[in-house]
C-alpha cells in the first residue's frame, strides 16, 4: 500500500527540483539559525551557572547544536541531489547514497521535535535545580573569605538586582539563614550574645534582608532590617508594603525566564522543524519520480512519485530488519546447529 | 604652472573612475555609519536625560546626523558621475556639474572636520550640563510625591548602581541634602526633632547613603547608616573602607562613559574625513584630466591631470576678483560719463585690400 502517490508530469519534476534547490537553501540558512538559537541559550544558562546544581538543562542547547550543524549537512547534499536530478547521467550515483541519507535525515528531524519537546518538560527539571543552587547560595553568603565560595555574595547581590527578586521563594528566606559573617559581629555586645544563645543553632539570625532586595521603586527609602517589626520604622506596615523590597522569589523569576527564553526559541525550531520535513519529503517524492524515469529513453514522460513503497509499518520493519537479523543472528545459528546435531546423533543407532 | 600634475592615459583615467566609483559607494556606507553612530549618541544622551541641565549638548548628534545624511547624498551622487566617467560622451552631461560638485564636497569635508572636532569638546559642556542636573535630581531625591519629579529617585537609584557610582563628587554630597522624605520621619521622636533644630534650615541632614550606592563587591553587609561613627560598627574604619560603598562619583562616571563613546566616534568621523578628502582628491584629478582630453580633441590620447590650473597664489587671486566683479555688474563707468555710445579711437589699423591702398575720397566738386 504505497503512501502518498502523486503523478509528476515532465514540467511538473522541472519545477520541484528548482523549487527544492531553493528550499534547502532557506533550509540551511534555517539550521545555522537553530545553531545560534542553540548557542544562545547555551550562553544564558552557563551566565547563572553558579546559581544552578546540576547541568541538566544542557541537553536542550546541545541537542539543538547537533540537530543545526547536521541539518547544514543534510540540507547541502539536498540541494546537490536535487541539482544532479533532473540530469539523468549524473542522477544514478547518488543511488545508493540516498537510503542511508534519508534514514540520518529522519533520525536529526525527529531529534529536532524532541528537543523542542523537551524544552517544555524539563522545567521541573529545573525548577529543582534552581531550588537547590540558590538555597546554597543564600547559606554561603556570608563566607566571603572561604576560597571557592568567596564571589557567592557578589553573584546573590547581582542576581537579585537583576531580576529584581528576593530569596528563593521569597524574602523570608533570609531570615532562616545567618548571611552576616561572624566577623563583622560584636561578640561583646550584650544585643549579639542574646541573639545567638536565643538561636538552636547558635546562628545569628535577624529579620533583614541584603541591600540588593531593596527595590528601587518604592517612594520611601529602603527598610531592610526590622522588617516584621512595624513599630521599628514610622508609617509602616509590613503586611501592606509591597513596594519596600521585592516580594517576588529569585526561582520564580529564573524560571520563568528561562521558560519565556525557551518558548521563542521552540517556536522557532518548530517552523524550523515543518520547513526541513517539507525539505525531506520533497526530495523523497522527487528520488521517486526521477527513479521511474531512469533507463527510459524518453525522459520527458510522466512518472509516478510516492513517499514510501509499502505502508509505514512494513517500511520501518524493513529498516529495522537488517538490525534485528545482526542481533538475532546467532541465535538463530544456534539453534540450527542444535537441532542439525540432534538430527544428527540419532541415526547412527 | 599647475599645483600636482599627473600624466593620465585613457586606460589610467579609465581605471581612476573605476577605482572612484566603488570608493564613493564606500563612502556611502561610511556616511550611513556616521548617521547611525549620531543617532547612537543621540539615544544615549536621551538615556541619561533626567540627570542633564538644559545644555546646548544636543547639536553634537544632530550635526552627526546631518553630515551623515549629506555624506550619502553626495557620495552617492558622486559614484553616478564616475560610473560615468568611463565613457567620454557621458562625461559631457556631468562636465558642467563637476566643479560646483567638487566645490561643494570641498566645503563639506570642512563639515566633517568640524563634527569631528566638536566631539572632542563637547566634553566641557557636558560637565556643567551633569554637575547642575545630578545636583538637581539629588536634591529632589526625596520629592516622590511630587508631580513630574516622583521618578526621580527611581532615576537616580538606577543610576548609581548601573554606573557604579555615589552622589555627585562623592558620597558625601549626600551628607548634606536631605534625601528622607519628611512623611517617613516620626516628628514625635526627640532624636529626629533634635536634628532637625541643630540644622539652620531646619533639614534632617544625617550621615548615611542611599541603599543604592552599596558596593556589590564588598565582603561584608553594606554599612549605609552612620557612616562617619566608627564606634557604631564592629571592626569598621570609615577613613580606610573603600569597598563598601561605591567611591566614585556619578559625575565623574558618567563623564566617563560618554567622553569614551565620543572619542571613538570622534576617531571613526576623522578617518570618515580622511577617506572622504581622499576620494575628492580622486574626483578632481579624474575632472581636470577629462576637460583636458576634450580640449585636445581625441578621446584616447594622454591628458594632463592637476589639483589647480593655477599656482595657488594665482588661483586665489582670480577667484577675488570673479567674487569683486560679482558685485560691480551694475556699477556705472566714470571715463565715458555714463554714455556707452561714445567714440573711443580705435587702436586697430584698417586694411585696404591686399596692397593696402585707400580709396579714393569722392570729392563733391568732382
Amino acid at each position: 500500500m504505497v503512501v502518498m502517490k502523486m503523478k509528476f508530469p515532465f514540467q511538473k519534476r522541472v519545477k520541484l527540483a528548482q523549487g527544492l534547490w531553493l528550499l534547502s537553501w532557506c533550509a540551511t540558512v534555517a539550521g545555522a539559525t537553530t545553531f545560534t538559537l542553540g548557542c544562545i541559550l547555551k550562553t544564558e544558562l552557563r551566565r547563572r551557572a553558579e546559581v544552578m546544581d546540576n547541568q541538566d538543562i544542557h541537553i536542550v542547547p546541545n541537542t539543538l547544536m547537533i540537530v543545526g550543524l547536521a541539518s547544514l549537512g543534510i540540507n547541502y547534499f539536498a540541494s546537490k541531489i536535487c541539482q544532479d536530478a533532473l540530469d539523468a547521467g549524473r542522477f544514478p550515483r547518488w543511488k545508493n547514497f540516498l537510503k542511508p541519507y534519508f534514514a540520518v535525515s529522519c533520525f536529526f528531524t525527529v531529534l529536532m521535535l524532541l528537543a523542542v519537546i523537551m524544552s517544555y518538560a524539563m522545567k521541573g527539571s529545573l525548577e529543582s535545580s534552581l531550588k537547590a543552587g540558590l538555597r546554597n547560595g543564600i547559606r554561603f553568603y556570608k563566607d566571603t573569605d572561604t576560597p571557592g565560595r568567596c564571589f557567592q555574595k557578589q553573584n546573590i547581590d547581582r542576581l537579585q538586582m537583576e531580576f529584581q527578586c528576593c530569596g528563593n521563594n521569597d524574602f523570608r528566606d533570609w531570615f532562616e539563614v545567618q548571611w552576616i559573617s561572624n566577623r563583622y559581629l560584636d561578640f561583646s555586645s550584650k544585643e549579639v550574645k542574646d541573639r545567638i544563645k536565643s538561636n538552636v543553632d547558635g546562628r545569628y539570625l535577624v529579620d533583614g534582608v541584603p541591600f540588593s532586595c531593596c527595590n528601587p521603586s518604592s517612594p520611601r527609602p529602603c527598610i531592610q532590617y526590622q522588617l516584621t517589626n512595624n513599630s521599628a520604622h514610622y508609617n509602616y506596615d509590613y503586611q501592606t508594603e509591597e513596594l519596600n523590597i521585592y516580594l517576588r522569589g529569585c526561582r520564580e523569576a529564573l524560571v520563568n525566564y528561562y521558560m519565556g527564553l525557551m518558548n521563542t526559541i521552540g517556536a522557532g525550531v518548530l517552523s524550523i522543524f515543518l520547513l526541513q520535513g517539507s525539505v525531506l519529503v520533497s526530495l523523497r517524492l522527487l528520488q521517486t519520480a526521477m527513479e521511474a524515469v531512469a533507463g527510459k529513453e524518453n525522459t520527458e514522460i510522466e512518472t509516478e512519485g510516492y513517499l514510501l513503497e509499502k505502508g509505514v509499518k512494513e517500511t520501518i520493519m524493513e529498516y529495522l530488519n537488517p538490525v534485528l537479523k545482526f542481533f538475532l543472528l546467532k541465535n538463530q545459528v544456534e539453534e540450527g546447529s542444535a537441532a542439525a546435531t540432534t538430527a544428527a546423533t540419532p541415526t547412527p543407532t | 604652472m599647475a599645483v600636482l600634475r599627473v600624466k593620465f592615459t585613457k586606460t589610467k583615467r579609465d581605471k581612476l573612475a573605476q577605482v572612484l566609483w566603488i570608493l564613493n559607494w564606500i563612502s556611502v556606507v561610511t556616511g550611513a555609519i556616521l548617521f547611525s553612530l549620531g543617532l547612537f549618541l543621540k539615544v544615549e544622551l536621551h538615556k541619561q536625560g533626567e540627570v542633564m541641565a538644559e545644555r546646548d549638548i544636543q547639536y553634537v548628534p544632530n550635526m552627526l546626523i546631518a553630515v551623515g545624511l549629506i555624506a550619502c547624498a553626495i557620495n552617492f551622487l558622486g559614484g553616478k558621475i564616475c560610473y560615468d566617467c568611463v565613457d567620454t560622451t557621458k562625461f559631457l552631461r556631468w562636465k558642467l556639474i563637476m566643479l560646483p560638485y567638487i566645490i561643494c564636497t570641498f566645503f563639506f569635508t570642512f563639515c566633517v572636520l568640524v563634527g569631528a572636532l566638536m566631539c572632542y569638546c563637547m566634553h566641557w559642556e557636558l560637565e556643567e550640563s551633569l554637575n547642575l542636573g545630578l545636583t538637581e535630581a539629588m536634591r529632589f531625591y526625596k520629592d516622590t510625591d511630587t508631580p513630574g519629579r516622583c521618578f526621580l529617585k527611581r532615576t537616580v537609584d538606577m543610576l548609581q548602581m548601573q554606573f557604579q557610582c555615589c552622589g555627585n563628587n562623592g558620597y558625601k554630597d549626600w551628607f548634606q541634602i536631605q534625601w528622607i522624605s519628611n512623611r517617613y520621619l516620626d516628628m514625635s521622636q526627640k532624636e529626629v526633632v533634635d536634628r532637625i533644630r541643630s540644622n539652620v534650615n531646619g533639614k534632617y541632614l544625617l550621615d548615611g547613603v542611599p541603599f543604592s550606592c552599596c558596593n556589590i563587591n564588598s565582603p561584608r553587609p553594606c554599612i549605609q547608616q552612620q557612616i562617619t561613627n566608627d564606634s557604631a560598627h564592629f571592626n569598621y574604619e570609615h577613613q580606610t573602607e573603600e569597598l563598601n560603598l561605591w567611591m566614585k562619583g556619578c559625575r565623574q562616571a558618567l563623564l566617563e562613559y560618554y567622553t569614551h563613546i565620543m572619542q571613538s566616534i570622534g576617531l571613526t568621523v576623522l578617518i570618515t574625513w580622511l577617506f572622504e578628502l581622499s576620494v575628492l582628491t580622486g574626483v578632481r584629478y579624474l575632472q581636470t584630466s577629462l576637460e583636458n582630453v576634450l580640449r585636445q580633441g581625441d578621446p584616447n590620447s594622454e591628458s594632463d591631470g592637476y589639483l589647480l590650473e593655477n599656482s595657488f597664489m594665482e588661483t586665489a587671486r582670480m577667484n577675488l576678483n570673479i567674487i569683486k566683479s560679482l558685485g560691480k555688474g551694475n556699477q556705472i563707468d566714470t571715463a565715458t560719463n555714463g554714455d556707452p555710445n561714445i567714440n573711443v579711437p580705435s587702436t586697430s589699423k584698417a586694411h585696404y585690400g591686399p596692397d593696402n591702398v585707400p580709396p579714393k575720397q569722392i570729392t563733391e566738386d568732382s
